[in-house]
């Protein structure tokens, strides 16, 4: 089963911890070590999780690295492994945690070791989510990673931080204790709650629909779908720039990757029976947030806004139940989580010059920032999903997928991506454009070195997987497949059932 | 061993802390009454307790009956009193530095603490209404005194007399139930009373049942469950701070163990009857917990408000009225007592030069004046909001477990509900230390409650690496009542 030869996946999932233990245990005033040792930690643990994906076997439809222990009794049990459609979210994680450590080098200065061991925690609460096969392992991580999220919005964050987090926590936390309560029901139904097994189990009809709408509670609210969003734009604005990434990043895929693991594949009747209404709460996410994103005034806001109408185009893949459209889902959260974190660190940069998130308060921002012009560029086109950009690749798959399961449905989410040229593009001009006339502007510095080793690899990886994105569809088809013919036997099943 | 040895075999630890406590009541009687005379019988009690653990510890599992049928030994209660016990040695240990403080160490305290403990030990075995009287009255009076143990001030006498009446109208009513199932099954015996309650027609056998809810309500009034926890907010914050840790801590568990062996053993066959009883003052309990501690300043108060909600909880696993359901209210008592001893060790180190504050907005930025114990305090409020991955999680997790497995949906739900609702107040405190500025340093932490601290953080930090063995001793616990 493991390729490695050990346990990769632990390995990955715990050095973070590991690591922000070695900073608690570091002299109190030593800032600067703590920043290096969450740099090096971060990277190890990119390194091994790249070495995951070269060991990781394409052809294989299941779980691959399975660990298995000892831990909550007998039936309730420490699993972890990946398969074709986890491994790319761990890969996702490990690879923006760096870039937050590097992005919050210079602009945290208060309390920089408690800042560091928190991002450590929910790093490896982030890795867990994607790497558990065990239904309670899974909710610990999932849930455990309102704490460190809670302390860093409201520890380092802008002027109404205490409100955002309030509102961060105690939304998702009403949601996933809902999500709870199903996964216990499913404990005493099944007996276990081995993912792995609960996948091939088979619920009755009625408990499908209660047990979908509770795991619905929870993602709707993480992922998060209009109209439970609300929470979204107020911690993306008074998060730190690096709370904003990871929160775009990663935190909104956890709700994208549930659905994909548990409401599709473990109750394929209600998803069925549900579909239309994911469809219209995905267009109207799509066409009102994207509205919504045109009025705003500040720059995270906006983004934040624009978060929520992608995560549509996400949700109405997943529920074509067709190979594009679940591919295009995944897709697009990976690519959604490199062009948004991009987008937060492109603001970070221009915060942390001028501590202002007001449009208004640039313009004509290219006479004295051309390289940061560009990047902001880049990532403004793969936003709109730009052919050539991996923003692009995503809204066309599930385009193509949401086409075949309901034509209107595809027509209505195609008038988003023309509405998100408008607010992207007249940001773009508002900030850049023009000439320079605020005073304040005039001293304004380009990208140093640091900022540019951030955004290399984004800019290059965005337009990499946009002309060719052979390297990330690959690991997905097989677990897809296998994904979207469970579902499809499972219907047809059903209907020889009511046939008789 | 000669027959007599026998029978008090399994009495050792009871008859430990008696003796211990009278040869202390001696000794304080005989010696000068000074504080450093007082302050070694406290340490003289911790040894007393010391010694009952142990020789607890020392017991076979198994299931002895005493006195004919009068007590019962087995794995619940050994298990339980093993918990009392170690809330006892907690409770003792914070007190004897704020009791010096505040000039009111005297001698006898120690003494009743441990009259108390024997008490609540007695509550947990036994096994027929006269004994169970005999140990809640034994219990309830040490309390009373303890609690109104600094005579000169206004607020414990106010408490110790507040605590005294309501007490001592909740036995009363107890005593009248249990005259009433006397009356109609014939025996004080929860081994008569189990069969008369699983004959035919127990259901309908009124006196029986008015008798089983006066008997449940005199329990509730000791456990504090809404509607009859009307004393709890005031005689914890009136009562000195280590004797509210007392009170909320072993106390508790020698009443809700008392309770589920009421409801579990001696009337299991009208089980549905008290079921609705349960789950009522379960909700009841929960929401009153989760909506009264919002507005509170006084961090005594939440946490007396705190205690009700999770009393709440507990009682969710004995509406279960499973095996499931008794082991998931024995975990939660664990990991209750845990968390209440955490939290009042940090209660009991906000001092400042001219005495302690007890106001919840002092904590205010207190990560950056003293991080060690904003984190731990930090821990135990998240692990009170039943977050993971930490111990007050999976107690909450057990209980729901088991009123999923029984279908008791209502009951669930609102559980879940009120815990957001709760998160908020406790997500509140961690606001105040975390995200404010910070005021005026607090002395430093003292030694003992700075341990007390860091054993129970690490306990809610790391129960989720090594679960197996509560939950699997538990389980036996749990399977002694059926």
């Amino acid at each position: 089963m493991n390729a490695t030869g050990f346990n990769i996946l632990s390995l990955i999932t715990f050095f973070p911890l590991a690591g922000a233990l070695l900073i608690a245990a570091q002299n109190p005033v030593a800032k600067g070590n703590a920043r290096w040792i969450a740099l090096y930690t971060t990277l190890f643990t990119l390194g091994a999780s790249l070495y995951l994906w070269a060991n990781f076997d394409y052809a294989n439809p299941g779980f691959q690295f399975v660990e298995e222990m000892e831990w909550l009794g007998a039936s309730i049990r420490y699993k972890m492994g990946v398969d074709g459609i986890s491994l790319l979210f761990i890969v996702l994680t490990a690879f923006l945690m760096p870039l937050c450590i590097l992005a919050s080098w210079h602009s945290i200065q208060d309390r920089v070791k408690e800042y560091m061991i928190a991002f450590l925690v929910l790093e490896t609460l982030m890795l867990g989510v994607f790497g558990a096969l065990d239904l309670i392992l899974f909710y610990l991580f999932f849930e455990g990673g309102l704490i460190p999220m809670f302390l860093i919005i409201g520890v380092w964050g802008g002027k109404r931080r205490v409100y955002a987090s309030f509102k961060f926590f105690l939304y998702t936390l009403l949601g996933s204790l809902l999500m709870l309560l199903a996964m216990m029901a499913m404990y005493w139904h099944a007996g276990t709650t081995d993912i792995a097994i609960l996948l091939t189990h088979k619920f009755p009809r009625e408990m499908q629909t209660w047990l979908w709408l509770a795991f619905f509670a929870s993602f709707a609210v993480k992922l998060p779908m209009w109209p439970v969003h609300t929470w979204l734009p107020d911690a993306h604005v008074e998060a730190p720039t690096a709370g904003s990434v990871i929160l775009a990043g990663i935190l909104l895929k956890m709700g994208g990757y549930g659905f994909l693991r548990f409401s599709l594949p473990m109750f394929p009747l209600a998803s069925q029976d549900f579909a239309p209404l994911i469809f219209a709460l995905s267009v109207v996410a799509i066409i009102y947030t994207s509205l919504v994103a045109l009025a705003q005034e500040d720059i995270k806001k906006l983004i934040a806004y624009s978060s929520v109408a992608h995560m549509g185009f996400v949700t109405m893949g997943v529920f074509s139940f067709s190979v594009q459209g679940v591919d295009g889902a995944i897709f697009q959260m990976l690519s959604h989580g490199l062009v948004s974190a991009a987008l937060f660190l492109c603001v970070g940069i221009v915060y942390d010059r001028m501590h202002t998130r007001e449009i208004d308060a640039y313009g004509g921002l290219v006479n004295r920032m051309p390289i940061y012009a560009f990047v902001f560029m880049v990532f403004t086109l793969a936003n709109v999903g730009l052919p050539g950009t991996s923003g692009f690749i995503g809204e066309f798959l599930t385009l193509v997928g949401a086409f075949k399961a309901n034509t209107w449905v595809a027509f209505l989410a195609t008038t988003g991506l023309i509405l998100s040229s408008a607010y992207a593009l007249y940001l773009y001009r508002r900030m850049m454009f023009g000439p320079l006339e605020k005073r304040s502007l005039r001293a304004i510095t380009d990208m140093n070195t640091r900022e540019i080793v951030v955004f290399a690899p984004l800019v290059l990886l965005v337009v990499l997987f946009g002309f060719y994105p052979a390297p990330l569809l690959d690991v997905t088809a097989v677990s897809v497949k296998k994904l979207v013919s469970n579902y499809e036997a499972s219907l047809k099943a059903q209907r020889a059932d009511n046939g008789r | 061993m000669s027959e007599l040895a026998l029978t008090f075999q399994p009495l050792i630890p009871e008859i430990v802390l008696v003796a211990g406590a009278m040869a202390l009541l001696l000794l304080g009687v005989t010696r000068p009454e000074t504080e450093r005379e007082a302050e070694r019988i406290c340490w003289l009690a911790l040894a007393v307790v010391g010694v009952a653990l142990w020789r607890l510890l020392a017991q076979l599992p198994g299931t002895q009956l005493l006195f004919e049928g009068g007590l019962v030994v087995d794995d619940f209660a050994r298990f339980m009193k093993i918990l009392t016990l170690v809330g006892t040695a907690g409770a003792l240990l914070l007190s004897f530095d704020y009791m010096r403080e505040t000039r009111s160490l005297t001698f006898e305290y120690p003494v009743l603490v441990l009259l108390a403990s024997a008490g609540m030990m007695m509550m947990i075995s036994a096994n027929d209404l006269i004994a169970l009287y005999l140990g809640l009255e034994l219990q309830s009076l040490a309390l009373y005194v303890v609690a109104a143990i600094r005579r000169d001030d206004v607020r414990s006498s106010e408490a110790g007399l507040k605590y005294f009446v309501l007490g001592a109208l909740s036995s009363g009513m107890l005593l009248y139930g249990a005259s009433l199932i006397y009356g109609f099954t014939g025996s004080t015996s929860f081994a008569a009373i189990a069969q008369a309650s699983k004959a035919a027609g127990a259901a309908q056998n009124i006196g029986l049942i008015i008798g089983l809810v006066f008997l449940l309500v005199g329990i509730a009034f000791k456990i504090s469950a809404v509607p009859f926890h009307m004393w709890t907010p005031d005689v914890y914050e009136g009562a000195p701070t280590p004797v509210t840790n007392f009170l909320a801590s072993a106390p508790k568990v020698a009443a809700v163990a008392l309770f589920m062996r009421v409801s579990l053993s001696a009337f299991a066959g009208v089980a549905p009857q008290w079921q609705q009883v349960m789950s009522a003052l379960a909700i009841a309990s929960m929401g009153l917990g989760a909506f009264a501690a919002i507005g509170q300043r006084n961090i005594k108060r939440l946490l007396a408000y705190s205690a009700i909600g999770n009393v709440g909880y507990m009682l969710i696993g004995l509406a279960a009225a499973s095996p499931e359901g008794a082991r998931g209210t024995i975990i939660y008592l664990v990991v209750y007592v845990a968390m209440t001893l955490g939290a009042f060790a940090c209660v009991l180190s906000m001092r400042r030069a001219d005495g302690m504050v007890e106001e919840i907005d002092e904590l205010s930025g207190l990560a950056q004046s003293n991080l060690a114990m904003a984190s731990v305090l930090g821990l135990l409020m998240f692990s009170l909001a039943g977050l993971p991955p930490l111990a007050g999680f999976f107690a909450k997790f057990y209980v729901f477990v088991a009123a999923v497995k029984e279908g008791l949906w209502p009951l669930a739900i609102f559980g879940v509900l009120a815990s957001v609702v709760g998160a908020y107040y406790y997500v509140r405190i961690v606001k105040i230390m975390f995200f404010d500025a910070p005021k005026e340093r607090f002395l430093a932490v003292p030694a003992k409650a700075g341990l007390v601290m860091a054993l129970t953080g690490l306990f809610v930090l790391l129960y989720v690496v090594w679960p197996a063995p509560l939950v699997s001793s538990a389980d036996a616990a749990a399977k002694s009542l059926f």
